[in-house]
């Protein structure tokens, strides 16, 4: 266990569980239980939304200063109101229905969308006894409910009644699906290490200190082969650039979300930037020791700045990724899912239980990290001599 | 190696990020309405009417002969001649336009005007700024706020109006050469009539 330096670190790391407990304590007991969850969801219903429009800005001056721009500069100090305009416009905008759009359809996909993507919020411990729900079995609650969304975009896609609309809620389907599964495979390397499918016990796992270095499962071979695929899968999964097919803006304008005008619009946005939090989310959780401190000196800071820190490095990541790749094209994206990245989490499943079985030392950290370098390379060498990932020969067009 | 490139890539944009904060001379923005850089020389955007001299209405070089109105491709000049004629900037009696106007939300820049111009009455603007609550009214010009002096067409367009200029000179020069000898034949003429009778119906005809 962590040993406070001091009470009053303790209760800053406390503060949101204690005040909930104290506002508890006005509640009749009948009414309990619902003013618990509301107490418990407000506040994540509140603060990611409230991250996504920092992370547009972000995003947009991050973005800018890649290719040597300013960025948004005139709302306000340095750009900094910009989200509120943005919001104001989408909330001023004319939402358009097209006439052969099945309208219910329509509208319920946006809303499906936000739904799932914050139910995926559930299980993910934001701080230490900060998690809306202990489920014992939450990495599979995550997935389950991540899954939703794909629903969600085929939804958009078919009702808008489209041509751009179907081919890319086409493509989300097929991406998604196909890096839906190295995705849980990669993620399955910590709940191996761990024994357990709770979110929270794997956090606990992960938040003990060997001298000042914490037990983060990054730090092993199999962690960081894992967390880099669980990394590639969440961008593809989250439909961002490199793998931003379904959305495509040179080829099918904006893909499912084509008909979408006002208010809609920016749901699906939302919906979107609140799932590539999530999947961040996942990924601290499973392998970045969710809240617990780099250090075994920095204890003292709250467990959930940890958190948001975590967050707010990996979201940096996400843009600093799209601002230096091209999109894939659609053959090279399956190729990718499955020749490289199924084998590859295969793989890593693989050294996880061979570490467990190993002696603990030095030599298995540089055994298991020797035999995965070694297949990657042969892996990648192979798939390079077939051609996998060579430019495409065109017959017709030259 | 695989994936060697993405690294050297993700160096690649690190370095234009920092960069950008380091060195000016990176960002090539020009942040718009506080900073401006000059329009190059051949910048044009909407047609004005030149005038000589200081009085817009009574140097204005266009003599309302309509060509542009007629060339006009997307048809935003409207034109109306008048009745009466009057001495234009050198002073020659010319008929001149009672209605100018142009509709520049219409106006597509394509200069056609300024080609058939016989007169080099009407040239290329640039300035740009013209943006108005009223869409109809505020972005149909008439003349007097087509009207732009020589001076201010040899400001933004130096070469151009110079040669402008040198051509409308050349002209007037064989103009007033052309009336001299006119005059001179006349006087002839009228001294060679004063010394040899001649039949009246004739001298009538000369004059």
């Amino acid at each position: 266990m962590i040993v406070f330096s001091a009470s009053g670190a303790e209760r800053a790391d406390q503060i949101f569980v204690l005040t909930k407990y104290w506002l508890m304590g006005y509640v009749p007991t009948a009414v309990q239980p619902l003013a618990s969850a509301v107490l418990s969801v407000v506040p994540i219903l509140l603060v990611f939304p409230l991250i996504f429009a920092i992370t547009t800005l972000l995003e947009r001056k991050g973005l800018g200063r890649i290719q040597n721009r300013y960025g948004p500069n005139r709302v306000g100090p340095w750009g900094l109101l910009q989200p509120m305009a943005d919001g104001l416009k989408s909330l001023t905008k004319e939402d358009i229905v097209p006439d052969s759009a099945d309208k219910w359809v329509h509208l319920c996909a946006p809303l499906l969308l936000v739904v799932a993507s914050f139910l995926a919020y559930a299980v993910l411990p934001i701080g230490r006894n900060m998690v809306v729900a202990n489920l014992s079995a939450g990495v599979l609650f995550f997935f389950a409910i991540g899954a939703l969304v794909e629903v969600a975009i085929f939804m958009a896609g078919w009702s808008s009644r489209s041509k751009y609309s179907l081919l890319g809620a086409m493509r989300a389907i097929a991406q998604m699906v196909s890096y839906e599964t190295p995705l849980v495979l990669a993620g399955l390397v910590a709940v191996m290490a761990t024994g357990s499918l709770s979110t929270v016990a794997i956090v606990e796992a992960q938040a003990q200190y060997t001298g000042i270095f914490p037990h983060w499962f990054v730090f092993t071979p199999w962690g960081f082969a894992g967390f880099v695929l669980f990394m590639i899968a969440a961008t593809a999964e989250s439909n961002r650039s490199p793998f931003d097919l379904p959305e495509g803006e040179s080829e099918i304008i904006a893909g499912y979300y084509i008909e979408y005008s006002g208010f809609k619009f920016a749901l699906f946005f939302l919906g979107e930037y609140l799932g590539m939090f999530a999947t961040s989310g996942m990924a601290i959780t499973l392998f970045l020791g969710g809240w617990s401190a780099p250090f075994s000196f920095l204890t003292w800071v709250p467990s959930y700045l940890w958190f948001f820190i975590k967050l707010l490095a990996i979201t940096c990541g996400f843009i600093w990724v799209r601002g230096t790749l091209p999109r894939l094209r659609m053959d090279q994206l399956m190729h990718f899912a499955w020749k490289f990245m199924l084998p590859m989490t295969l793989l890593n499943i693989f050294v996880a239980a061979a570490w467990k079985f190993l002696p603990a030392g030095i030599v298995r950290w540089f055994g298991c990290a020797i035999f995965l370098a070694i297949a990657f390379v042969l892996l990648t060498r192979g798939l390079k001599r077939r051609g996998e990932f060579r430019a495409r020969q065109y017959r017709f067009a030259e | 190696m695989f994936g060697e490139g993405i690294l050297r890539g993700l160096a690649e944009t690190a370095r234009n990020f920092f960069g950008s904060y380091v060195s000016k001379d990176r960002l090539t923005t020009v942040q718009f309405p506080e900073e401006r850089i000059a329009p190059i020389e051949a910048t044009r955007d909407f047609p004005f009417l030149v005038y000589d001299g200081t009085d817009w209405e009574q140097g204005m070089r266009c003599v309302a002969c309509q060509i542009c109105e007629k060339e006009c491709p997307p048809k935003c000049i409207y034109i109306d001649k008048s009745k009466d004629k009057k001495p234009d900037a050198v002073g020659k009696q010319q008929f001149y336009p009672t209605r100018f106007d142009i509709d520049i939300s219409v106006c597509m820049s394509c200069q056609i005007c300024v080609e058939v111009c016989p007169f080099d009455a009407i040239k290329m603007d640039t300035e740009f700024e013209y943006s108005t609550q009223d869409r109809f009214g505020g972005l149909m010009f008439d003349k007097h706020k087509l009207s732009k002096s020589n001076e201010y067409y040899h400001r933004i367009h130096p070469t151009e109006a110079s040669a402008v200029d040198a051509a409308l000179a050349e002209e007037r020069a064989k103009a007033e050469e052309k009336a001299k000898a006119a005059a001179e034949a006349a006087a002839a003429k009228a001294a060679a009539a004063a010394a040899v009778p001649v039949v009246p119906k004739e001298s009538g005809g000369a004059a």
